[in-house]
């Protein structure tokens, strides 16, 4: 029992775990890929970033009454949710859209305006004296998705949406754009070095498996990324909310002609697509460490991993992903030298041999 | 339908000109006067390194264009060429003791192979399928290169020697050094426009412009993309290793895929499928690094809000924008 092909089985297992976590994590992102590739016909290179926003979000809430800097950028951060919701009521008073327009884009500059103002203005005081202990872990899973989803919907209405007409690697450039304005604003902010973000004490300590110690946060991230991937392929392939996106995907114009709301419906879905990746980023806050580079660094293995297992498919990419996680956390094993570039070449191995991914249509 | 490609409108129409002056209608004639003309006495006024930094750039910016330019691949890893042309190139220089010419033939060498290598891969797919399989593979190029011994890991391959040209001309006073590096970018121009104007590079158009009807003309036009992708690919290392002759050192940031990002920035500030955006838009970039060199990240954001307003607002880039201006195709 100690040994498995000449390894260790406490490094096996261990090694094997830490593919899973990883697998779990490129599950999330390419779920979240393939559902915004589906609907929008773009790969969100911007994906990282809001992956990035998500474990800020996480870290912020925990610190915003006692580290000032966390107060002013959760109030930055929660702005787009502040004008959605206002241009919302706007509506729903029936104000005309001209001036809704100029009533946001004037909250906004309010809003922005005081959280510089000197001492961190009203919003990021009253954000302070409202939570002295800061939010927790569990209030993080709730309102960071929420929040980064509402920055994804307002960037979807004012930027994304005037490159639907045009070629789609324009929208591949204008979102690697945004990502590199995102990740510079948060290394200007807070540094490039990481920001601890300690596991939540309900999940702390470990499990004796027997033959290996189970952290309990590491398992429950499995347990979560498995039922948030299963969740979203429930909504997608068994609800009628997920029939009509599966239709829009298929035809657009015709599922606008039977009096759907298409261009509502795709901006949801960008808000959803980056909601998971922020749950994503949430989860990863205290596993990985918090800072600006643990995005990109992180999309561009899942870009190989989405390549691997082909768009077509969501239960392609959630499979694919863990798949590929615990490729890696073996190849750690048995070649480390390796481990950084096997997905790689796994995706060279793919592409000649089925060109259109495992999963995916031609 | 038109500018709703890549580089829709720039090259559109006026097929007529193309005849006399060696491809170039009267107005790119005069603009390479006026770029030549620069090179000649620039370096009597600004900083010969800076400028030579300007002249790899844009032939490495010159070399991307011609992928997505002319055949419509954007690639998204040529910084995987440009950054392994820049070690080989040092590591000849180096360790190997060639002679700058040699060392930057086989940095060019080896770029070639990986660029037929990954192309080859690469061109199974398209559009933003092929951004990503190269940007994939780019990366992996990135961590065989912080792992292999001889690119020194984070530190890079440090102070490697200019040489002497031809084993005769020493390199080592920066105006020696910027002539070269001139000569090597004009050719490196002029060679891309001759592939462009040869009946290959109208191929190459034709792909781009509609690729099942090249197909059914009888052109086997993976072929022809493959080979315009090694081409690139030789090209970015040609600048990557003279970028590394002239400043003695080979890192890590030209294999990594900001790098790449920043090469697609260059054009598309430039104006994709111009013949001279690639030079001013890393001319413009360029510059744009060496005075906001002390902000820090804020250079990150900067190149990003410049991303986003090409994107929405200025498709055509500077050259682009100045050739519809004038009526011309520059």
């Amino acid at each position: 029992m100690d040994d498995i092909f000449g390894i260790p089985a406490p490094l096996l297992f261990g090694q094997l775990l830490l593919g899973l976590i990883n697998g779990a994590f490129y599950a999330m992102l390419s779920l979240g890929l393939a559902v915004i590739f589906g609907l929008l016909n773009i790969i969100n290179f911007t994906h990282g970033a809001q992956f990035m926003m998500g474990a800020f979000a996480a870290w912020m809430l925990l610190s915003l009454g006692n580290v000032p800097a966390a107060r002013t950028g959760f109030a930055l951060m929660l702005l787009p949710l502040a004008v959605l919701l206002l241009d919302w009521l706007l509506a729903a008073l029936r104000v005309a859209h001209r001036l809704r327009i100029g009533l946001a884009t004037l909250f906004a500059v309010l809003w922005a305006g005081s959280v510089f103002m000197e001492g961190g203005g009203p919003i990021s005081g009253a954000l302070g004296t409202l939570f002295p202990q800061g939010l927790s872990y569990w209030w993080a899973l709730l309102i960071g998705p929420v929040v980064v989803g509402a920055t994804g919907i307002l960037l979807e209405r004012l930027m994304i949406s005037r490159l639907y007409k045009l070629d789609h690697l324009y929208g591949l450039l204008l979102t690697f754009g945004i990502g590199l304005i995102i990740e510079g604003v948060f290394r200007n902010e807070f540094g490039s070095s990481g920001l601890p973000y300690r596991i939540p004490p309900e999940l702390s300590g470990a499990w004796d498996l027997g033959f290996m110690f189970m952290p309990v946060y590491r398992g429950w991230v499995v347990i979560a990324a498995l039922a948030l991937c299963l969740g979203t392929w429930l909504l997608i392939e068994k609800t009628r909310l997920g029939a009509y996106l599966r239709a829009a995907t298929e035809n657009a114009a015709l599922v606008q002609a039977f009096g759907v709301n298409v261009p509502r419906m795709v901006t949801l879905t960008y808000g959803f697509g980056v909601a998971l990746a922020a749950i994503a980023g949430v989860l990863a806050a205290p596993i990985y460490s918090v800072n600006p580079q643990m995005g990109t660094n992180l999309i561009i293995v899942v870009f190989a991993v989405v390549v691997i297992g082909g768009m077509g498919s969501i239960l392609g990419a959630i499979l694919t992903g863990f798949a590929l996680g615990v490729v890696e956390g073996l190849t750690k094993v048995f070649w480390p030298e390796a481990s950084a570039t096997v997905i790689f070449v796994i995706m060279a191995i793919v592409l000649l041999t089925r060109p259109a991914g495992l999963f995916g249509r031609a | 339908m038109a500018d709703t490609t890549l580089t829709g409108t720039a090259l559109r129409g006026r097929p007529a000109a193309e005849a006399g002056y060696w491809g170039f209608t009267r107005a790119q004639l005069l603009a390479l006067g006026v770029m030549i003309v620069f090179m000649a006495v620039a370096p009597f006024f600004l900083y010969p390194v800076f400028l030579m930094k300007l002249l790899c750039f844009a032939l490495f910016a010159c070399a991307f264009n011609l992928l997505i330019g002319y055949v419509g691949l954007l690639s998204f890893g040529h910084a995987a060429y440009f950054g392994m042309g820049g070690y080989i190139g040092g590591h000849a220089a180096k360790v190997w003791g060639l002679t700058p010419e040699l060392a930057i033939l086989s940095g060019a060498a080896v770029a070639c192979v990986l660029g037929a290598a990954f192309g080859w891969l690469a061109i199974r797919r398209s559009g933003i399928y092929f951004a990503m399989i190269t940007l994939a593979l780019a990366q992996m190029v990135y961590f065989f290169c912080l792992q292999a011994p001889f690119t020194g890991g984070e530190d890079g391959i440090q102070a490697i020697p200019r040489g002497s040209l031809f084993g005769a001309i020493s390199l080592s006073s920066d105006m020696a050094m910027y002539w070269t590096v001139a000569a090597i970018f004009l050719i490196g121009f002029l060679l891309i426009h001759r592939i462009v104007h040869s009946p290959f590079g109208q191929v190459l158009k034709a792909i781009r412009e509609n690729e099942p009807r090249a197909t059914s003309l009888g052109y086997r036009t993976d072929d022809y993309k493959l080979m315009a992708f090694t081409l690139s690919a030789t090209l970015a290392g040609v600048a990557g290793a003279t970028k590394s002759l002239v400043f003695g050192i080979a890192t890590l940031t030209d294999v990594h895929w900001a790098m790449s990002g920043e090469v697609v920035l260059m054009t598309l500030v430039g104006g994709l499928g111009t013949v001279f955006g690639p030079v001013i838009g890393a001319t413009v970039i360029v510059t744009m690094q060496n005075y906001l060199a002390e902000m820090g990240a804020w250079v990150t954001v900067i190149q990003g809000i410049i991303f986003v307003a090409c994107v929405l607002a200025f498709r055509r880039g500077i050259v682009g924008e100045i050739g519809n201006w004038l009526k011309v195709k520059l």
